[in-house]
């Protein structure tokens, strides 16, 4: 049955390599300093008669939410440090770069003709999904022994040799795993952006389930695969069945991927494209209308990812309360009690609801380049529109767009606050306090906006901003950058709300700032040559 | 008034000299043809028409207004066809014929008619368009309404023969209309057929230009000629260029000026065959475009 399907795929495998050649050099290098440097910093910040304090506050419902349970807390030494608190945000890392090295070589070349122009050689029908998937297991591959040699290498206590090779196999196989789902998707979706939509959605939904399962329900987290990877208990007692449980579900999940990829046409997918109207609705009659239609949907998914995120991290409130309640030892060492503690668990959320709201932000201005770089700018330009027009539609919709989901999120943790603590939290402050983060939200909405108009070859760099941003200011506490270093993004100028308070002059000079990047990035986009 | 004039326009990229030095201007209800091979700044010329692309220098006026600043003001008045057409994928063809008609403002009171002309279903996401039937989106949205100018880059090539019929047809009711279309193309028979004007672009650079009579009358006249006795002295004859052989056959150029001088020197070689032609379009243009040496004019 499977003869000749792979025919020719060690020269498909090359060729995907070549065009992989900067990106996934990047996306490991980018993964291997992030552990490295994260691991370095331990011993400066955690010393040694530090870190039995620091694991108790490890204990906290909160935490667990977000890192998954804290194994060896009774000896919190680097290794059991640094797999509670780094493995899962690397194994995210590595699942996305899957995703999207997946996804680019499979429905990506579908939709732009290049799997027809190579399929017409002779090559196997399973070729390119067998080539996209072994390149991305070499990658993890690759990724996974790097970071577990590596680790071994800096010598800090508790990182052992056993330890660190399982570290790097559970973030390569938790890549494997969601490149296979990717594969998966991208037989069952007919578009590159619907199988995006859908792994990442899974993506999502398994780190809620693990959030919500670590907190209360061992059997919810079970239904994740990041709740499996995180039960190897890595440099703690370093158990092998989740790396092979896991490596064997996305052999399952690649089979029916494969199997799906034989059977189906080229071009379609299992859902299909409905019939659409013969006539334009009324609202699409200009670029705004245009730039709400295309990006109605991804609105929704974020607006609705967004609610569910704030929920999932206000559901946690009533543990971290009674947590906060039980623990004697707690309520002696932070001042302020346990309200302050659970003020700074909000903030963090806060944080973390402001920079997951930029994405969709970001996503609506980018938009217009996407626009651009396949031509379809030019069917405006070439009407009655005005240039500024275009530009100003998709920055509105960016600006709207990061405003409502973050409100989204904020909502999302208050009504989930309502069912589970005795004393609900008061949406008043939770409003002023993600609003204190909008401005942030507003600068780099600007900056991206500036590289649209000025350097529009260059304008996706914003999301290694993003990234760095996201570094600093969700890890800059815990790993105690220095202040300069925070100061680099606009997220560095906002104060910890509610554990601080917000200056008026600061938000005044963030969003200032913010609207004369806008200004710059619509006079430059009206002045300057479209480029593809 | 000449609709489109652009008076020495460059265009560069980078260090790349994309255009350099067009001239060109289109009168009102003439249909000028824009022909040149791949690469040429065929696309490029338009891109900077329509205020997509910024001349580095040089003037370009449509409708006696600058191309860039003016953009919005002259595309009201202006329906264009790419010629490499990407449309939004989830979006059915209707939708976007219908917004198309709206950005330009126009009635869009012809749409259905072209539709069914054309053979389109509007009710399919661009997404399941060939090329033919993405062209026709464009050509639905720019036929429907009124324009004063048509600007039609390669409209045609994913075009089948029935369709392009329709095409033809009217092109040929907008030029009767005292409508100017703007046309760059490689088909040659359809630059034949349709354009009153044509200019041939080269490398950036206008190499000719006129009515295709005036490029003929340049270019000559083709001579296939099968003789009994050889003509030794053919080649050295003014006005004679380009002679082949073919099948036994003499073929070559012949200056009209010329013709006749030569007639009567082959008239003394016993003539078995002699067939005279006026040059085609692609004779025209593999003359200017073979080894890129020739330069202007026939001689």
């Amino acid at each position: 049955m499977l003869k000749g399907m792979f025919t020719g795929i060690s020269k498909i495998n090359a060729f995907t390599w070549r065009r992989e050649r900067i990106n996934v050099p990047v996306w490991i290098l980018s993964l291997l300093s992030l552990t490295f440097f994260v691991a370095l910093t331990f011993p400066h910040i955690y010393p040694a008669e530090q870190r039995q304090v620091l694991a108790e506050t490890m204990k906290n419902p909160a935490i667990t939410a977000m890192f998954g349970i804290g194994y060896g807390l009774d000896n919190y030494h680097y290794g059991a440090i640094m797999g509670h608190q780094m493995s899962l945000f690397t194994a995210l890392g590595a699942a996305i770069m899957s995703i999207l090295l997946v996804n680019r070589h499979t429905r990506g070349d579908e939709e732009e003709g290049r799997t027809e122009v190579v399929g017409s050689c002779p090559v196997g029908r399973l070729s390119g999904l067998g080539a996209t998937l072994a390149v991305a297991c070499a990658a993890n591959i690759l990724l996974a022994l790097a970071t577990g040699i590596g680790l071994y290498a800096l010598g800090l206590e508790g990182i052992d040799l056993p330890g660190s090779l399982l570290y790097g196999a559970l973030i390569g196989v938790t890549g494997i795993f969601f490149a296979a789902s990717t594969a998966l998707f991208a037989q069952i979706t007919a578009t590159p952006r619907g199988t995006l939509s859908f792994s990442f959605a899974y993506l999502g939904i398994s780190y809620l389930l693990r959030a919500i399962g670590d907190v209360s329900s061992e059997t919810l987290s079970m239904l994740s695969p990041l709740g499996w990877v995180l039960r190897s208990q890595v440099y703690v007692n370093n158990y092998w069945w989740p790396i092979f449980l896991t490596l064997g579900a996305a052999i399952l999940v690649g089979a029916l991927a494969f199997y799906l990829n034989s059977m189906r046409d080229m071009g379609a997918g299992f859902i299909h494209a409905r019939r659409g109207r013969t006539h334009a609705p009324a609202s699409l009659r200009s670029p705004l209308g245009l730039g709400l239609r295309l990006q109605r949907g991804v609105f929704i998914a974020w607006a609705i990812g967004m609610y569910v995120l704030g929920a999932s991290y206000g559901s946690v409130l009533g543990d971290i309360d009674a947590f906060f309640t039980d623990n004697e030892m707690m309520l002696k060492m932070i001042p302020g009690g346990p309200a302050a503690l659970s003020e700074q668990y909000i903030a963090m959320i806060m944080a973390a609801l402001a920079l997951m709201s930029t994405i969709p932000a970001l996503f609506m201005i980018l938009k217009i380049r996407d626009e651009e770089k396949k031509n379809r700018a030019e069917h405006l330009l070439v009407r009655a529109v005005p240039r500024p027009a275009i530009m100003l539609s998709f920055l509105g919709i960016s600006v709207v767009t990061g405003f409502a989901v973050l409100m989204l999120g904020a909502t999302g943790l208050w009504s989930a606050g309502l069912a589970v603590l005795d004393e609900p939290l008061a949406f008043g402050p939770i409003f002023s306090a993600v609003l204190a983060y909008y401005p942030a939200i507003l600068g780099l909405i600007g900056l991206a906006a500036v590289l649209v108009g000025v350097a529009p070859k260059a304008a996706s760099l914003i999301w290694y901003y993003l990234g760095y941003t996201f570094i600093t200011a969700y890890f800059g506490n815990l790993l105690q950058l220095p202040e300069w270093m925070r100061k680099l993004t606009p997220f560095g100028f906002v104060p910890q709300v509610p554990v601080e308070s917000m200056g008026p002059v600061a938000a005044t000079g963030l969003t200032a700032v913010a609207l004369g990047l806008m200004a710059i990035g619509v006079i430059e986009y009206s002045k300057r040559d479209m480029v593809n | 008034m000449a609709i489109v004039k652009t008076s020495n326009l460059v265009k560069k990229f980078g260090s790349f000299t994309a255009l350099n030095g067009i001239d060109l201007e289109v009168q009102a209800g003439e249909v000028y043809g824009f022909i040149g091979p791949n690469g040429a700044g065929k696309t490029t010329t338009i891109r900077v028409l329509l205020g997509i692309l910024r001349a580095t220098s040089g003037q370009v006026e449509i409708f006696g207004k600058d191309a860039w600043k003016d953009a919005v003001e002259i595309h009201k008045r202006v329906a264009y066809v790419p010629g490499d057409i990407n449309l939004w994928p989830n979006l059915t063809g209707g939708e976007v014929i219908d917004f198309f008609i709206r950005l330009r403002g126009g009635s869009g009171n012809r749409r259905e008619e072209f539709i069914a002309k054309f053979d389109l279903d509007p009710t399919k996401k661009c997404r399941t368009y060939s090329k033919g039937n993405r062209q026709k989106v464009a050509l639905v949205a720019a036929f429907a309404s009124d324009a004063d100018l048509y600007v039609l880059d390669e409209p045609t090539s994913g075009l089948d023969p029935l369709m392009y019929r329709v095409f033809q047809e009217h092109i040929l009711q907008l030029k009767q209309e005292g409508k100017s279309v703007f046309l760059s193309s490689h088909v040659l028979s359809e630059v034949e057929r349709l354009c009153d004007r044509i200019s041939i672009i080269r490398q950036g650079e206008i190499i000719e230009s006129g009515s295709l009579d005036q490029l003929r009358h340049l270019t000559g006249t083709q001579v296939e000629v099968e003789t009994a006795q050889p003509m030794p002295a053919l080649h050295s004859l003014a006005g004679v260029h380009d002679v082949r052989q073919r099948d036994g056959a003499l073929v070559f150029l012949v200056d009209n000026e010329e013709i006749g001088n030569v007639l009567k020197y082959i008239s003394g070689f016993d003539v078995k065959r002699l067939e005279c032609a006026p040059l085609t379009l692609e004779d025209l243009f593999m003359r200017y475009y073979k080894g890129g040496a020739a330069g202007g004019g026939g001689a």
